[in-house]
């Protein structure tokens, strides 16, 4: 939950965010454009200093979803419970936002797995390499036209075989 | 003593050709788990680490997206497997927060206590690591004494000692018998002392404190700044502790203290842990002396709980929702919305982003693992130790790499 201090002074310095709120959590929809100057007013003027999360959500099949990647950022204060969800969309072909690693140190590995997973590109990012998946991987796996049981990539894993006679 | 983190001169990288670059791990008795580190080294010392992880990515995230609420709580098992019961419970909170449902007292009193009994589980684990790599091989085994106790409490509870899978959406699995809390009341009373024993073994142990005292040192506000959360921040200095801050289950019922120190380096969190024991003790014993009768699952009436056999037998709404419920056309009602719930894990803060789209699946579930943001400090707090102090430091942030890689 948002401090009603910190919506207002976002909408103020904001009006294009949509502030919504859902079971007592409050959530900023933001135009990719301005995320990262939202996040900046969200740590220096405001508080929120902590970035607990980045995410992101994939809404292909999502019931009538109009954008396909919805990007997550969680920020909280450090001191106190108050926390609050940014979110933006970004869509194909070439999803990219900007990097918040300039703001947080602890941004680095959680823009990278969303590369890995997503393949959001985050422009500005010192070291934007895969992080859970070998470096060779071609695809983007959390992205829901990815099928569960993979591209045969497992099954294509050369065998070295050991000539023991 | 302890060698000074050298900030005089650090090779660039052009003159780095005269560096060794050492492999440890993936498989080393000192990681712990599975991972891997190229370490630049000068002499002894380490210049710059380079953290290689993936090696147990098993797509958890992905699997959350086909399996329903209830089965996901078996893959929560494997996240942190030192703390499992800690998982369970933060992830059927997250889904409980997205239903809009609050389960009874005597269930939200059960688990706290599994949730503290598991802190207690793997504080004791990190802090005997970290006493084995430093060389205190007694402690460890004083460590994993009463961690058999416990592992003892949630067999009783549930039947597994390690997968436990306790939890269920509204509600547990069973309700506590009288045998397992009388082993709950039996931990509580023989705990303080093997804790006393543990700290005259360590805390002013001349060699561990050489060992770890000064080493990683971690500052409040690049703790701050790098999200780190749980011990390994409180012992920086920084104050946040999601159950005094944010109380969820019953936390606002019981009397304790967060425990904080100002060093930031591997001995204070190792104080911190100890510390948090004895506070996790005094909640699980006030939990248990005023556990609340009653049920442990939501009512029949919410559709959320599978109902006892003899309402689905003797009433027609425990039959209706029996039915609802198992039919694989039917299940949850879910709204499509998206939330987001944290518990404070015995690592630190773990959460939960659930999307909701009406269908018993998760139409995504992030897990926000405390481990995979603390790794991403270890080449920080390493630079300018040596090479000894590489297992110190990687104990002392207590990575474990299944829940790191997932």
């Amino acid at each position: 939950m948002a401090s009603p201090e910190t919506l207002q002074k976002l909408k103020e310095r904001f009006p294009e965010a949509e502030i919504s709120e859902f079971r007592g959590q409050h959530r900023a929809v933001v135009p990719a454009g301005i995320v990262h100057d939202v996040l900046k007013f969200l740590k220096e003027d405001v508080g929120l200093a902590l970035i607990i999360d980045i995410t992101c959500v994939d809404y292909l099949y999502y019931p009538n979803a109009k954008d396909r990647f919805g990007v997550v950022y969680i920020v909280g204060h450090p001191e106190t419970a108050e926390r609050m969800i940014i979110k933006t969309f970004v869509n194909d072909p070439q999803p990219t936002l900007p990097t918040v690693t300039d703001l947080w140190e602890g941004a680095n590995w959680l823009e990278r797995e969303v590369w890995d997973m997503f393949g959001i590109r985050f422009e500005g990012h010192p070291d934007l390499r895969r992080i859970l998946l070998p470096e060779d991987f071609q695809d983007h796996p959390l992205r829901k036209d990815y099928p569960l049981q993979g591209r045969g990539e497992r099954h294509n894993i050369p065998v070295v075989t050991r000539d023991l006679g | 003593m302890p060698l000074e983190k050298s900030t005089t001169y650090i090779p660039k990288d052009e003159a780095q050709e005269y560096l060794w670059t050492m492999n440890f791990g993936p498989q080393h008795p000192a990681t712990h788990t599975t991972l891997r580190l190229i370490l630049k080294l000068e002499g002894e010392r380490v210049v710059d680490a380079d953290c290689d992880i993936g090696y147990l990515h098993s797509g958890f995230e992905k699997l959350a997206e086909h399996l329903n609420y209830n089965q996901y709580v078996t893959i929560t098992d494997r996240m942190n497997y030192v703390s499992p019961m800690a998982n369970n419970v933060a992830w059927h909170l997250a889904v409980e927060k997205l239903l809009g449902i609050e389960v009874p007292p005597r269930c939200q009193y059960l688990r706290v206590i599994v949730a503290e009994l598991a802190r207690i589980a793997d504080h004791l684990v990190c802090n005997a690591a970290v006493g084995l790599d430093t060389g205190a091989f007694t402690f460890f085994m004083y460590a994993f004494n009463p961690r058999e106790m416990i592992y003892d409490i949630f067999e009783a509870l549930c039947g597994a000692r390690f997968t436990n899978s306790y939890t269920r959406v509204g509600g547990l699995m069973y309700d506590a018998s009288p045998k397992a809390i009388e082993l709950i009341r039996e931990f509580v009373k023989r705990f303080p002392r093997a804790l006393d024993d543990m700290e005259r073994l360590l805390t002013r142990n001349r060699i561990f404190i050489d060992r770890t005292k000064g080493i990683g040192v971690l500052t409040k506000e690049e703790a701050i700044n790098r999200g780190v959360t749980g011990p390994v921040a409180r012992a920086s200095g920084v104050t946040r502790d999601l159950r005094k801050d944010e109380p969820y289950l019953a936390y606002k019922d019981f009397d304790f203290q967060i425990c904080c120190a100002q060093a930031g380096d591997c001995y204070a969190r190792y104080l911190v842990r100890m510390a948090e024991m004895r506070e996790s003790l005094k909640i699980i014993q006030q939990a248990i002396e005023n556990l609340p009768p009653g049920p442990v699952n939501v009512a029949v009436s919410e559709r959320i709980a599978l109902p006892e056999k003899w309402q689905v037998t003797s009433t027609i709404e425990g039959l209706i929702t029996h039915f609802e419920l198992i039919m694989s056309n039917r299940g949850f009602e879910v709204p499509c919305e998206e939330v987001y719930c944290a518990t404070e894990s015995p690592n630190g803060e773990l959460g939960f982003y659930i999307v909701g789209d009406g269908s018993p699946y998760a139409y995504r579930a992030r897990c926000r693992p405390p481990s995979f943001v603390h790794f991403a400090l270890f080449p920080h707090l390493i630079r300018g130790h040596t090479l000894s102090d590489v297992v110190a430091v990687l104990g002392s942030l207590n990575i474990i790499a299944a829940e790191l890689d997932r």
